[in-house]
């Protein structure tokens, strides 16, 4: 084994690994906010590249039939929440931003697809799509038993990615997808070739993270997303609604996998059943920060891409294997490390 | 007497199948401070959950005129019913900043201007805060902790302010200035629902006060005549019925 092909393993990981970065960060996230164990994030990866994949053919029926479906769900459980609660005249209001919103973004893609437009808009109008599903299936599975323990919470998570899978199957069909690399750029650094892919796949994780932790920081609705993660109480009675923090929480974790849909779409084929490979991937990242530490979660995601692309080299059916033991030791190590703090009362 | 800023008739609330407030009625008037006093367990935090929505309750809760039931919590802060809660619920991982910008989170859209005019008053009452505000509010002490909630309640400009045992584990000198800004919370026109332990000092500084035993109510007046009540003497100043 000579320095270019441990060079070229380790671009293949990191770049990789920038990618289960940002999966760990929304499995984090999600996680801080509303204490659901994301399961289905994967699948919004996939519905990602396959949307993408689909507009390069000029076609958006798969993602816009989902959209309006999902809408039409969302919006029915508005109506019965609003007339139930006596609240008939907040109902316009509420189909408007659950029903009508959706139904605007399917609309527009069903209609644009077709005019072929430039590689990057296709790329904005595939973000936008999978982030709307992202709320959508907040409201319709997750409000509902917001109050729930964490197991209930994780038992609905699995049904809904095994429904995401099949609605998946249903709307984007059995064929694999592969999107256009965004840039077949390269260029020799000490001797090394480097893909410009690779440096833009790494560069806008970077940059995402970075653009994460200004709103997390800075702005006024980061930080009530914060408190609710520290305090739900206390976030309540500063006037957060859980739901609140909970839809927007869910708005930002699909664009982030959906942002992993586009940047995995050149580096792999995407079937509408893969996203749950890769998502454990950064889930085990995730688990690096005991599902609460940011950074720590990035830098467990890094080691799983760089781990992964060195066993595929030497021993490349274990490769997952390989991959998904890692956690053991991590998970060891985390028990003996941290002291078991009674939930904050 | 006008109609009362809020007004709670016969409020009963149960955990379970136990019930901890029986058919509890109260009002607390504009500009008033009014305070509940009552020995430990006796439903006092128990009524002040039930009031701002975050347990379920029977009976009928009209605040500004208008019955609460339906309204959640945070609807109910938006309209300026703002409860500092027993055990503070400050966000530990977060700056005292953060955590009084927070406090003005659903006064959102009134703008920048009126949460830094806000914020430049709560760090005129508490200067200690405004020394500290990019500490970790986990690290602070107590009386600063309890600054802090007093603080990132009135960030959220209430109309009734409720104060669940503000003097909780403070020293006398900390207690005496929390109730000294309590009587200055009033001049500044913000009427306030004081539950104590300490019965002396909010019997002292309030209008009104009711006293609450096993979940019932047992005793109500304007607060000089319960403080001059030789039972209330007795029990809860500490004072033999004889003096
Ligand atoms: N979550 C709960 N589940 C069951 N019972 C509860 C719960 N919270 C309080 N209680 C019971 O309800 C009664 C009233 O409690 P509450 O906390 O309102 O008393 P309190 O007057 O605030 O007392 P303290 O002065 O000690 O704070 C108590 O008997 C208590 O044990
Ligand atoms: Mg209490």
């Amino acid at each position: 084994m000579d320095l270019p092909i441990v060079a070229l393993l380790a671009q293949d990981g990191i770049t990789n690994g920038a990618i289960y970065a940002l999966l760990a960060l929304a499995l984090v996230l999600v996680f801080a906010v509303t204490r659901v164990i994301w399961v289905p994030s994967g699948e919004f990866l996939a519905y990602g590249t396959l949307t993408l994949a689909g507009l390069q053919l000029g076609k958006a029926s798969g993602i816009a039939g989902l959209l309006a479906g999902m809408a039409v769900v969302a919006g029915a459980m508005e109506a019965w929440r609003s007339i139930g609660d006596g609240e008939a005249r907040r109902l316009p209001a509420r189909l408007a931003l659950w029903t009508g919103l959706p139904l605007a973004i399917a609309a527009a893609l069903y209609f644009i697809a077709p005019l072929q437009p430039p590689f990057f808009v296709q790329i904005l109008l595939a973000l936008t799509a999978v982030t709307a599903l992202g709320p959508l299936l907040y409201r319709i599975a997750f409000q509902p038993v917001a109050e729930a323990s964490v197991l209930v919470l994780l038992i609905v998570a699995v049904a809904v990615h095994f429904a995401l899978v099949g609605l998946g199957l249903w709307f984007f069909g059995a064929e694999g997808s592969r999107t256009p690399p965004f840039t077949s750029a390269s260029f020799e650094l000490g001797g090394v070739t480097v893909s410009g892919q690779s440096v833009l796949v790494v560069a806008t994780s970077i940059a995402l993270i970075f653009a994460l932790a200004l709103f997390f920081n800075r702005t006024l609705y980061g930080r009530a997303l914060r408190a609710t993660a520290v305090n739900r109480v206390g976030a309540r009675l500063a006037g957060i609604s859980p739901g609140f923090a909970g839809t927007l929480t869910f708005t930002l974790g699909a664009l982030m996998c959906a942002f992993c849909g586009v940047l995995i779409g050149p580096i792999t084929t995407v079937y509408y059943d893969s996203g749950f490979l890769i998502s454990l991937k950064g889930f085990v990242g995730a688990i690096f920060g005991g599902l609460v530490t940011y950074p720590a979660a990035a830098a467990g995601s890094l080691l799983v891409g760089v781990l992964e692309s060195f066993s595929s080299f030497w021993a490349s059916a274990f490769k997952e294997v390989i991959v998904f033991t890692l956690i053991i030791p991590v998970l060891l190590w985390l028990s003996l490390t941290t002291q078991h703090h009674e939930e904050d009362e | 007497m006008t109609t009362p800023l809020l007004e709670v008739e016969s409020l009963s609330v149960s955990y379970g199948k136990v019930e901890a407030v029986h058919g509890v009625s109260i009002r607390a008037g504009e500009g008033r401070i009014v305070s509940v006093i009552g020995p430990n367990g006796a439903g006092k935090t128990t009524l002040l959950g039930a009031i701002m929505g975050l347990l379920p309750s029977r009976g009928t809760i009209r605040y500004l005129g208008e019955p609460l039931a339906g309204a959640s919590v945070e609807e109910r802060v938006g309209r300026g019913l703002v409860l500092v809660p027993e055990k503070r619920e400050l966000f530990a991982s977060m700056t005292v900043g953060d955590n009084l910008a927070l406090g003005a989170f659903a006064r959102r859209r009134d703008g920048e201007a009126a949460t830094r005019r806000s914020l430049d008053e709560v760090y005129g009452r508490f200067p200690r805060l405004a020394e500290r505000r990019d500490q970790l509010a986990g690290t602070l002490s107590g009386g600063e902790r309890q600054m802090l909630a007093l603080g990132r309640a009135l960030m959220g400009r209430p109309k009734l302010l409720m104060l669940d045992e503000p003097s909780l584990g403070l020293a006398p000198l900390i207690v005496r200035e929390i109730f000294s800004i309590i009587v200055g919370l009033r001049a500044a026109g913000v009427s306030i629902l004081l539950i104590e332990q300490n019965a002396r000092a909010a019997l002292q500084v309030s209008d009104d006060g009711y006293v609450l035993e096993t979940g019932e109510l047992v005793l109500s007046g304007p607060s000089a005549e319960l403080a001059a009540d030789p039972k209330v003497a007795a029990t809860y100043l500490g004072q033999g019925a004889g003096h």
